[in-house]
């Protein structure tokens, strides 16, 4: 009992009142919680000084879990809630946490004009390739030829790559891990979370209920493992050659930049207009 | 009866002559400078340049309660457009004033047909101070507000820097309508008039 | 204050800054837009912040995150913009969070008439997000009345935590007239109530002093759950029946018990009336135009101006119609708030005037009604 509640894990996790949870045995979702806490943690950030926005669908339910200010708002739009939130708390951490289908499809307007803002929101998309709540539906991030219970003949869309996608939005943080490689992506979310700016970490997940089972790719741990056997670091990947690096993941940091954080220009502007009508 | 006192102006043309701006300034020196009730509605089409563009301007003692014109006191045309959809809106002895310079045909002898634009362009060689220009004939012909209301109301919406060039462009339309009104006076028809 | 031209939709602006309003979010639309320009400049020199944002659903999202920041947040737009609004209008009423969204009115269905009247967004304002859900809906007929209607919108939203639409149309978001503004001191303006209790012991959706709980900002040691499920008291999702019949016994009573508070009309009733004259928003004026021109052939005509549309305001709807022969209900819309005007006093009482081609109803088209029989 003693070190039950001396992990350090519990400290974050509102854990008299909502727990078990909703995700599946093994799910991936649970290891990018637990990294996310880490770095919190690591960080030592004031619980009353983080607002956690999410959307819908499995990863959505993140926040409940949590206790910090918590928001789980409608799908596709945490971005958008929490753009309005950091506007009128520019001191607060607001991280907002969405699915691949969240984050890409439904909310990828939203996506790339927070991005372009390059306002201060740390963005987790939690790519596990699926729509898994609503029954294994391909999403934005399906790979070609994979199938979906509404891609019963294979899936003939290309996958949006997160990282990409982001960096020509304008995000100045991003970067890509995987849930099997739990301790780098802590500390990849750790970056993100200090970056003035708009930061955006892709985690890697996998979906065994849904896109494992429909596509026999097997259990839980045969996911993870796939993970470890398919997935190089950025400075691997700069030594592999196009047809070696063919359906890996490449973990890292991709981007880092500096540029005017949004609430911070905006802050700029509330100076002058105030001080313009002081004058006046 | 509040309702008899209405004074209502339709000013008439295209997107871009300034109808909204004029509409604008009439109702506010009636409403602010001269104290009384006034309401300035408008309508037009998505174009910003080129599309039919109407103002209205209601102007009373007493409360405005319908905002638009019911049947127009006095109505400028700015369009040969405007002219021919309009025209029939209008009170028995209603004023009808239209720019000569856009407009040929009007289906009626009562009417002020005068260049306008004309008239701009000679007084402040901009075209586009024909508004204020049609406003100056339109205070000086029937006096529906005072003339230091309107100059006032000119003044102070004016963009920045074109307020002397906008009074002159006023100046010349009170000129006009002097002239109209002395030619009247001296029983000649007066040469702006269509006969 | 001195005597000024304004427009409504400045009306508007003026309205939701004197309110205390320090949050806009928006996306360009006719014939909305100026009040968006007008608060992008005005809203920054009073410390608060404005946003463009991508889109219409984006816009919304953003007041009720930044009112959940404790600030007091409004979008506008029309039509198109509004239906875009819809899912997080029901997000608001579900989380009870206090915003304002403003319908500057224009014809529809669809693009419609961008630059057109009409009064086609009655039902939408009330049923439009899905599920059942309470809202408070005003309605302005004048420039006075955008800037007067503005201000209780946002008392509205504070005091019952809950969105409030403000249905403005075309004619009066674009209307200039004479308004000479009340002094700031004179208006009263309610502040959403805070959080009075230690962190442990709040409940963000129950208080047993209040249908109201108090709302703490996001940030100042309450940390709590916002969810659009339904939720239990401490605003975690639940599925049990007996805490979500809670909910909507209270979330819908705290707008049904205080309508007496949330509705407002205006009425001009001679005794003797025989005719009944029901309208609002820009039609309004119209209206009483008309029971003007009919009082002067004599005809016993009684006028009542609805403010506030929806919850419907059937007590007073009911007294005086119930002293009338006919009721008269003009709308620039097929015929939208008539429906609860019948329900409340007979359809056979009850003639409608209707017009949704982007005119004005006149006001001798109302005469004309008036004068039927």
């Amino acid at each position: 009992m003693r070190r039950y509640e001396e992990n350090r894990m519990y400290r974050y996790l509102r854990r008299h009142k909502k727990f078990p949870n909703v995700w599946c045995p093994g799910c991936g979702i649970g290891i990018v919680m637990g990294a996310l806490i880490r770095a919190i943690d690591r960080l030592g950030w004031e619980k009353d000084d983080i607002a956690m926005v999410s959307g819908i669908g499995c990863s959505g339910r993140m926040p409940v879990y949590m206790d910090f200010n918590t928001m789980h708002t409608t799908h596709g739009r945490a971005l958008a809630f929490a753009t309005g939130l950091k506007m009128v708390k520019p001191k607060m951490h607001v991280i907002a946490i969405m699915g691949d289908g969240d984050a890409l499809a439904i909310g990828g307007n939203h996506f790339i004009h927070a991005a372009r803002r390059n306002i201060g929101i740390t963005a987790i998309v939690i790519n596990n390739s699926i729509y898994g709540m609503t029954g294994g539906q391909y999403s934005p991030t399906t790979p070609t030829g994979s199938l979906a219970t509404t891609a019963p003949y294979g899936n003939i869309d290309q996958p949006f790559p997160i990282c990409e996608l982001a960096i020509a939005a304008g995000a100045t943080f991003v970067a890509r891990g995987t849930v099997y490689h739990a301790v780098e992506l802590d500390r990849l979310i750790e970056k993100a979370l200090v970056h003035e700016g708009f930061s955006v970490v892709e985690a890697v997940s996998y979906c065994h209920t849904t896109f494992g089972r429909i596509n026999k790719l097997g259990t839980a741990v045969d996911m993870l493992r796939w993970q470890k056997e398919n997935s190089v670091t950025r400075e691997a990947a700069a030594k592999m050659t196009p047809e070696q690096l063919q359906g890996k993941i490449v973990r890292g940091i991709f981007h880092e930049r500096e540029l005017p954080e949004y609430t911070a220009a905006y802050a700029k502007i509330i100076e002058q207009a105030m001080a313009a009508q002081r004058k006046a | 009866m509040e309702m008899n006192d209405r004074y209502e102006i339709r000013l008439a043309g295209e997107g871009g002559q300034g109808l909204i701006l004029a509409g604008l300034i009439l109702a506010e020196a009636a409403a602010v400078y001269d104290g009384k009730n006034a309401v300035q509605t408008q309508s037009y089409g998505p174009e910003a340049r080129g599309g039919a563009s109407k103002a209205e301007v209601v102007i009373s003692d007493g409360v405005i309660d319908y905002p638009k014109v019911i049947a127009a006191d006095l109505l400028l045309c700015m369009s040969q457009e405007a002219c021919s959809k309009y025209v029939y809106g209008m009170k028995k002895n209603g004023i009808l004033i239209v720019d000569s310079v856009h407009v040929d045909r009007v289906p009626t002898s009562r009417a002020y047909m005068i260049p306008i634009t004309k008239i701009a362009e000679e007084a402040t060689g901009r075209r586009i101070t024909a508004n204020i220009v049609a406003l100056g004939i339109i205070v000086g012909l029937t006096g529906v507000v005072s003339r230091k209301a309107i100059e006032a109301a000119v003044r102070a919406r004016a963009p920045k820097g074109t307020e002397a060039l906008n009074l002159k462009a006023l100046e010349a339309g009170l000129a006009e309508a002097e002239r109209i009104r002395a030619e009247a006076e001296r029983g000649q028809s007066a040469p702006s008039r269509a006969s | 204050m001195a005597a000024r031209l304004m427009q409504g939709n400045e009306a508007c602006v003026e309205g939701a800054l004197a309110a205390g309003c320090r949050f806009f979010a928006g996306y360009p639309i006719t014939p909305s837009s100026e009040i968006a320009e007008l608060l992008s400049r005005r809203l920054p020199q009073v410390g608060g912040s404005f946003i463009q944002m991508e889109d219409e659903i984006a816009s919304i999202a953003a007041v009720i995150g930044a009112s959940v920041g404790g600030v007091k947040a409004m979008t506008a737009t029309s039509g198109p913009g509004f239906s875009l609004m819809q899912e997080n209008i029901g997000y608001a009423a579900m989380a009870e969070i206090p915003c304002v969204i403003v319908n500057v009115q224009r014809t529809g269905p669809s693009t419609g008439l961008p630059t057109k009247p009409a009064q086609g967004d009655v039902m939408q304002a009330r049923w439009g997000t899905h599920g059942d859900h309470p809202i408070i809906v005003l309605s302005p007929s004048s420039v006075m009345e955008t800037f007067l209607l503005t201000v209780r919108a946002f008392n509205l939203s504070e005091k019952y935590r809950s969105p409030v639409i403000l249905l403005m149309d075309e004619v009066v978001g674009h209307m200039r007239e004479r308004v000479e503004l009340p002094p700031p001191e004179s208006l009263e303006i309610t502040n959403r109530v805070a959080a009075h209790v230690p962190p442990e012991w709040y409940f963000p959706f129950e208080d047993p002093s209040t249908d109201v709980p108090p709302l703490a900002p996001f940030g100042e040691g309450y940390r709590y759950h916002i969810t659009g499920l339904f939720h239990d008291r401490a605003g975690f999702p639940t599925e049990r029946v007996d805490e979500i019949d809670a909910w909507i016994a209270r979330a819908f009573g705290r707008i049904e018990q205080h309508r007496q508070d949330i509705i407002s009309w205006e009425e001009d009733f001679p005794a003797g009336s025989r005719v009944l004259v029901v309208a609002y928003g820009a039609t309004a004026r119209s209206a009483r135009h008309a029971v003007k021109l009919a009082r002067a052939k004599r005809y016993r005509v009684g006028f009542l101006k609805l403010e506030t549309i929806w919850p419907f305001p059937e007590e007073i709807t009911e007294r005086l119609a119930r002293q009338c022969r006919r009721v008269i209900v003009p709308e620039m819309n097929l015929g939208q708030l008539a429906l609860e005007v019948e329900r409340v006093v007979g359809r056979q009482k009850v003639r409608r005037v209707n017009l949704a081609n982007g005119e004005m109803i006149t006001p001798q088209q109302i005469l004309a009604a008036i004068e039927e029989k």
